[in-house]
């Protein structure tokens, strides 16, 4: 995820590059921002370094400037303060950190985040609508389908994708493709549970 | 007491109170708080394994954007706490000492591969990810060892033996029985892996007072490390821990990145965000140890134990003296006169193991319980059959009474539930669908042990009783079990019952470990409820009006109402009884334990695991096909939440039997699989429909809801279970966890 073409320019950096040749640019064309980062000049590369970003998250617009080495899963819980998708691996093997990206579930910390241009992000803090829980998560509590929660967020959002597939036709079928979400407390009987009535509860969730 | 249950379902029990948290994303773990000024550390590991560190560059890291402060052992401001304390680092010459937790960037020592050499602090997290690939340090390195399989042999008595050492009437005497059974049983080692990595976020305000935001499974103790560390009062330092996500022992102690974050916290004078990553999980917060243990069985041909010997080595750091009760159950599960342990340990160049769920007895019970199925086939018995002749009615070990056990209907409730006696007991006699089926069970216990516990409970004119203590949640859910047994014992619904925890700033409650919470808060809740009755007693006593002539036991204290318990005369809700006597609250702080009911009696939990297993004839592949458990935990006092720590640890157990295995390359001592795709632990598909079943019988003695810890005898024996229903399966003995294909088709 980091950006190593700096150490790969012989002697001084693409961003020392940019320092230079950025400040004059930025001077002519005197953006605010760059003006006030020449204070310090390290900023000043940072403020190049980082790409807009519009996308949306939970139903509400973002217009947003990052780096594009953050990845989807920081930007969402260091930046935005939506702490609720969780990070147990940071390598795409727990599934803790999965979030829908235009209705399909993606593990979040194996994505970028200036890759969800215009795109539509659902958290799990998306989920329910206002007070009302989503069917799921009221399973979920009913089934008790976890014990610390730590993993819970992305079981859930794996699990509603899970149904809306078409992938839970059979407990069989739901252990299959809930695979990808590791729970370390052993909830999974109830987790399979909680699926299943959702899924034949009938309702569209 | 169950039908005092007046508003839950005992059957159901009560769904978790902090469910509504977990499942929107609400509830906060460490890492997830974000004071102003946040930045974010970063630690470096060693390369090497042993030695010191020659060099060690970190101008291009402090250079680099957005970092504040590198911070090393050459730069690392003192921490006071390390200073007057003994050095750590055992010499193998003579044994390890008892050391201290690794006294981070203290010197330049090398104990163990991946120690952390440095922490680089920067303003946002990719910044300082960044940059701690820039630090570089050269090592003089020493030679090595980190195999405890091809050094056991070398394995030392520990400095405080305790129980370890023990020995009933002959020691070996079962290399005199008429049937003998000596084997070897080798444990990978383990790794708890909760799913929240160990974070924190530390807070100063000004010199010496700080907050931490904590993963740790007790505030308590987190906040004493912390006090002693940085020598500061209790008044101090404040750790808080709402919300844990997960622990299994790895957050029983204060580990040394906790130590770093507040001391670097410190030296840049912001808050520091600190979380490991998920490899560091694999060296920096413990792990359960691998251990090799001897179990010899002698008994007559008719199926009486003469002799059992337990021996066990395991792996410890070179700085610090790491043990735990391997060989205990082998001295009280079982009548038999002559019964001799031996406990070593073998101090390696690897970091400190610590407790994991169900702790040592999960090792020993692995091979007792592997050896008393070897011995039941030796004397061509049924397992249960022999189990039950040698049965303990009294503890064997402390010739005292236990406080209750229920092992036997244990074995009847599983065995009826699973079929067992339908099952042809021929090893590889049965098969379907193309797989051989075996079946196996295994027997477990550990210690019912109550602590010390303070609380302070407030009952508010509004009819809402506020319970709060200084104790932290990381799973079990404690807050959900005190909410039953207050509402229980107050006559509120559960629902006017709030209980608070994850504050050091609370009374005092006890770390969440060992299988004693429940047991420990629970009877402080109890006193609590008791006293705040006694006290609304001593207001309608003075109040009269029907009330003038009653005793405390002739009253109702039921749908926040006070009446005669006979249902005559007169009534008066807790809310109006406190506004008569212009009492916002009521509110009482106390300190509860127990007895001397520990020198009277034993106590215990007792648990039988049964499963069947397939396994594939061909690519020996085994999978647990069903799991049965029961356990004789006292009365459940929270049904929902006990079935769930029962399954967990069956789960648990299905890693500890079929995957779970950290490995370590001999050549570099360093790990090569810390990862959780490498690492295996059980996901959806390796886990059958889990059957937890309860006697539910409250013990007389343990505390007042008849309570005992469930925790661990959810786990423990579950691997023996496996591996013998395996045995059943394939008649192939698999002695060396986890049985994985490898074993079966060699």
């Amino acid at each position: 995820m980091e950006n190593e073409s700096a150490s790969h320019a012989p002697n001084g950096s693409r961003r020392d590059f940019l320092k230079q040749s950025s400040l004059l640019t930025a001077l002519a064309l005197t953006p605010t921002a760059v003006i006030k980062a020449a204070e310090n000049d390290e900023e000043i590369a940072s403020v190049f370094e980082k790409v807009p970003l519009k996308f949306e998250v939970n139903g509400v617009k973002h217009s947003l400037s990052i780096e594009p080495r953050v990845t989807l899963l920081d930007l969402l819980r260091e930046q935005m303060k939506l702490t609720g998708t969780k990070k147990g691996c940071d390598h795409g093997q727990c599934g803790a950190c999965t979030v829908h990206i235009d209705g399909r579930r993606v593990n979040s910390c194996l994505t970028l985040a200036v890759m969800q241009e215009g795109k539509k992000v659902t958290t799990i803090e998306g989920l329910a609508n206002g007070d009302k829980l989503h069917p799921m998560q009221e399973a979920f509590i009913k089934h008790d389908g976890f014990q610390c929660g730590y993993c819970t967020p992305g079981q859930i959002m794996s699990a509603v994708a899970c149904v809306r597939e078409g992938h839970a036709s059979s407990p069989e079928q739901v252990r299959e493709y809930m695979s990808g979400n590791i729970c370390r407390c052993g909830a999974y009987p109830n987790i399979v549970d909680a699926i299943m009535e959702v899924k034949n509860g009938g309702n569209k969730i | 007491m169950g039908k005092e249950y007046l508003f839950i379902d005992e059957k159901e029990g009560l769904d978790r109170v902090d469910g509504k948290m977990k499942v929107t994303g609400k509830a906060k773990y460490a890492a997830e708080h974000h004071p102003a000024g946040l930045v974010y550390a970063i630690l470096v590991n060693s390369a090497a394994t042993k030695g010191r560190i020659k060099s060690i560059d970190t101008k291009k890291a402090e250079r680099a954007a957005g970092v504040i402060k590198v911070i090393t052992h050459a730069n690392a401001p003192k921490v006071p706490g390390y200073e007057n304390a003994p050095r750590t680092g055992g010499n193998p010459e003579k044994g390890p000492t008892l050391g201290q937790p690794l006294r981070i960037f203290h010197d330049d020592t090398i104990y163990f591969n991946n120690q952390p050499i440095a922490m680089v602090i920067a303003d946002t997290l990719e910044r300082a990810m960044h940059a701690a690939t820039l630090v570089k340090a050269e090592f003089d390195t020493e030679t090595f060892s980190t195999n405890l399989a091809a050094n056991a042999a070398k394995g030392v008595p520990p400095s405080n033996a305790g129980r370890a050492l023990y020995k009933r009437g002959d020691a070996d005497a079962y290399k005199n029985a008429e049937v003998q059974v000596e084997q070897n049983y080798v444990l990978a080692r383990e790794v708890h892996n909760p799913m929240e990595l160990h974070s924190l976020v530390a807070i100063w305000d000004g010199d010496d007072k700080v907050k931490v935001y904590e993963k740790t499974q007790g505030v308590k103790s987190s906040q004493r490390a912390i006090m002693d560390a940085f020598k500061l009062p209790e008044a101090n330092v404040q750790v808080i821990a709402e919300y844990v996500g997960g622990g299994f022992g790895a957050a029983l102690r204060t580990w040394p990145h906790t130590i770093a974050a507040v001391l670097g916290a410190k030296a840049v004078k912001r808050p520091v965000k600190l979380m490991l990553t998920r490899e560091q999980m694999f060296t920096l917060v413990g792990y359960r140890p691998m251990t090799v243990q001897k179990i010899g069985l002698g008994a007559t041909k008719d199926g009486k134990l003469t002799g059992i010997t337990h021996e066990a080595v395991a792996e410890t750091s070179m700085y610090e003296e790491f043990t735990e009760g391997t060989v205990n159950m082998s001295k009280f599960l079982y009548e038999c006169p002559n019964v001799n342990t031996v406990y070593k340990i073998l101090p390696l160049d690897i970091s400190t193991p610590t407790w994991m769920r169900g702790p040592g007895e999960a090792t020993g019970a692995w091979a007792l319980e592997s050896a008393m199925d070897e011995m039941a086939y030796a004397l061509n018995m049924d397992p249960i059959e022999f189990r039950l002749k040698n049965y303990a009615e009294r503890d064997p070990e402390r010739n005292l009474p236990f406080s209750s056990k229920f092992l036997k209907e244990c074995y009847q409730k599983g065995a009826e539930q699973i079929g067992w006696f339908k099952r042809n007991r021929q090893p590889r006699s049965m098969q379907e669908d193309g797989w051989l089926v075996g079946y196996g069970m295994s027997t477990g216990t550990f210690g019912a042990g109550r602590g010390r516990a303070s609380v302070r409970g407030t009952l508010s004119a509004d009819g809402t009783m506020t319970i709060q203590s200084a104790v932290s949640d990381s799973g079990p859910g404690t807050a959900t079990a005190m909410t039953e047994i207050a509402a229980n014992r107050m006559g509120l619904p559960p629902q006017k019952i709030i209980f608070e925890l994850g504050d050091s700033s609370m009374p005092p409650g006890p770390t969440q470990g060992g299988s004693t919470t429940t047991s420990t808060l629970g009877s402080a809740v109890v006193d609590v409820s008791e006293a705040i009755k006694k006290k609304m007693f001593e207001l309608v006593a003075k109040e009269g009006r029907g009330f003038a002539s009653a005793k405390y036991e002739d009253l109702s204290f039921s749908r926040g109402e006070i009446s005669q318990a006979n249902g005559r005369g007169a009534k008066i809700a807790y809310t109006e009884l406190l506004r008569k006597n212009n009492l916002p609250s009521i509110e009482i702080t106390l300190n509860s334990q127990g007895g001397n009911e520990r020198d009277r009696y034993s106590m215990y939990s007792f648990s039988v695991h049964f499963v069947i297993v397939r396994v594939h004839p061909t690519t020996g592949v085994v999978r647990v096909h069903r799991a049965v458990g029961v356990s004789d935990a006292g009365k459940i006092v929270s049904r929902k939440t006990a079935e769930s720590q029962a399954i967990g640890g069956v789960v648990g157990g299905i890693g500890m039997a079929l995957m779970e295995d950290a490995v370590i390359d001999h050549r570099f001592g360093r790990y090569v699989n810390s990862n959780l795709a490498d690492y295996h632990v059980p996901v959806h598909a390796d886990v059958p429909k889990i059957e937890a079943l309860f006697i539910d019988k409250p013990d007389p003695h343990t505390n007042p809801m008849g309570s005992k810890g469930l925790g661990e005898i959810a786990l423990i024996g579950f691997a023996a279970a496996v591996a013998n229903a395996v045995y059943h399966a394939t008649g192939k003995r698999i002695r060396e966890l986890p049985i994985t294909p490898d074993k079966l088709t060699g």
